[in-house]
């Protein structure tokens, strides 16, 4: 199941277990990325606090935990080559894995056909 | 998602050019308001060659091109970028006598004009009756005109503050012309080909020079670092001055990113940013721009707004200095951030004046706002980021090393 926010954040559910990375909209608006910052595995997310950043030559944006849960996994390889996140925003430069508190939360969220019909 | 702010995190939805863009809060430079960003003569090349146009001190400019911030950034270091600066001011002073404008200028900017000959132009700075620096700008002698490349942010302010203080006998005039700027190793070869005449200026050389059948006004200078050429040319031939210089496979058009970040590494202030009202020449490390000749002892010592605190200040010393920063991890450290000197501090010692990331360094950089105390090479801080204190080391300016052609 893949699901989108209005802060061009995209989740893809693994049963409880949902990968969280940045639109490629999102992605072709901030431009070259040159640094991220991810949050720390075991860390509690609340909904909409700051979980991830990621920072271009010009400016740095946050990321927000589209849901509440527990972080299992973040993605090194993105860390050590910021690039892959621009390139590949919807594949191997994902940012971190969330165990969702409450998996049905998922249903509240946009397919990916209401965010492509989103205004950007 | 969304911006992240230095010290508050204010989230903001994505949005595109939040660092350090200036309004014009000035009106339009012939004071008449605007009721959306203006476009440069270049806006239609912009367009058609997919550039990412964002507001920029009241005109709509190329960010970056499809290429991208990097790539524009580095071929301009190896290549040459060709940028749009036409929002800038470009003033045009006359008077029946040329030594009257030379010296009406001199009660304004601390620089040797009246010893400026044409053909040659120098960097100078507006100053203000405390010390503080209005603008900075660069002024050239072509025959008997002086030309004046000013900041677009401050372009309308300062025309009224040249109209209200030259005398009557000297008028400014803005220019209604586009000026681009070619900058990078490959900027003499690409030029040349069309005025073979370029290749025989040197750094800070001006010259009117047809180009395409045009009359242009061209100086050896710029805002990279680099060597290249800043060329004043009529608006409607812009584009077809523009399109030549791009069919050289040397040259690649770069934006506003770029022309940040390259500015950034070569240690050039921004005003606004690194210098501005609450700044002075010495502080700002910009002392070098007032010659002896207007210090104490000198031929024409003083006669300048804030002269007495400015030279009292090079007698004795400033009390904070501008510096060159270099992160010690990954993170960009950005204009904005406290500085502390140690992890406990609860005071900031100074504050990031600019920052980012430096492409050609392939690490972060940052210019900032020091006690004199704190200001020496080899000084290590604490910059606060996102609530993180992180290393940061003083640095000597400029990052990356000048290309200009000096010789």
């Amino acid at each position: 199941m893949l699901r989108f926010t209005d802060e061009h954040e995209w989740l893809k559910a693994e049963g409880a277990v949902v990968t969280v990375g940045i639109t490629a909209h999102a992605a072709e608006q901030l431009g070259d990325l040159v640094f991220i910052e991810l949050p720390k595995v075991g860390a509690r997310l609340a909904k909409g606090e700051a979980a991830a950043v990621v920072e271009s030559v010009k400016a740095a944006s946050d990321v927000y935990a589209p849901l509440p849960g527990e972080v299992v996994a973040v993605n090194d390889a993105a860390v050590a080559d910021p690039a892959t996140v621009g390139t590949d925003p919807q594949g191997d430069g994902w940012l971190y894995r969330l165990r969702l508190d409450d998996p049905s939360e998922m249903d509240g969220l946009m397919d990916e056909a209401a965010y492509a019909a989103l205004p950007k | 998602m969304g911006a992240t702010e230095a010290r508050d995190r204010v989230p903001r939805r994505l949005v595109s050019w939040n660092h350090q863009m200036h309004a014009d809060t000035f009106g339009t430079f012939d004071d008449t308001l605007a009721s959306g960003p203006q476009r440069t003569p270049l806006h239609a090349l912009h367009l058609r060659r997919g550039a990412r146009m964002v507001p920029f001190s009241g005109y709509d400019m190329p960010l970056h091109y499809p290429a991208g911030l990097l790539k524009e950034h580095l071929h301009t270091r190896a290549g040459a970028g060709l940028f749009d600066v036409s929002h800038m001011g470009q003033i045009a002073l006359h008077a029946d006598d040329p030594a009257d404008a030379a010296r009406a200028l001199e009660a304004l900017i601390p620089a040797d004009i009246l010893g400026l000959r044409s053909g040659r132009q120098r960097y100078g700075l507006l100053t203000d009756a405390a010390g503080g620096i209005r603008d900075d700008l660069m002024v050239a002698r072509f025959g008997d005109r002086l030309v004046l490349v000013v900041n677009a942010a401050n372009k309308a302010a300062d025309l009224a503050h040249l109209r209200a203080n030259l005398p009557a006998s000297v008028t400014a005039t803005p220019l209604d012309r586009a000026l681009v700027a070619l900058q990078g190793p490959a900027a003499e070869a690409a030029l040349a080909r069309l005025a073979p005449e370029v290749a025989a200026m040197r750094f800070m050389d001006a010259a009117d020079i047809p180009i395409l059948g045009q009359d242009c006004l061209v100086t050896r200078s710029g805002y990279t670092g680099e060597d290249g050429f800043e060329i004043s040319v009529p608006g409607f031939a812009a584009e077809a001055l523009a399109e030549a210089l791009l069919a050289d496979g040397s040259v690649m058009p770069a934006g506003l990113g770029a022309r940040d970040s390259l500015r950034l590494e070569a240690g050039l202030c921004l005003h606004g940013s690194d210098i501005g009202p609450d700044t002075t020449p010495t502080e700002a490390g910009l002392a070098w721009a007032i010659p002896s000749v207007r210090r104490a002892g000198g031929a024409r010592e003083g006669g300048f707004p804030g002269a007495a605190r400015i030279l009292a200040e090079i007698a004795a010393g400033p009390a904070r200095r501008r510096v060159g920063l270099r992160p010690e991890g990954r993170s960009p450290v950005r204009a904005g951030a406290p500085l502390f000197a140690d992890a406990a501090a609860p005071e900031p010692v100074g504050i990031v004046t600019s920052g980012g990331f430096g492409p050609s360094l392939g690490a972060p950089v940052a210019m900032a706002m020091l006690p004199i105390a704190l200001a020496a090479a080899g000084t290590r801080l604490l910059a606060e980021v996102r609530g993180q204190r992180l290393p940061v080391q003083v640095v000597p300016l400029p990052f990356v090393p000048a290309g200009f052609k000096r010789g």
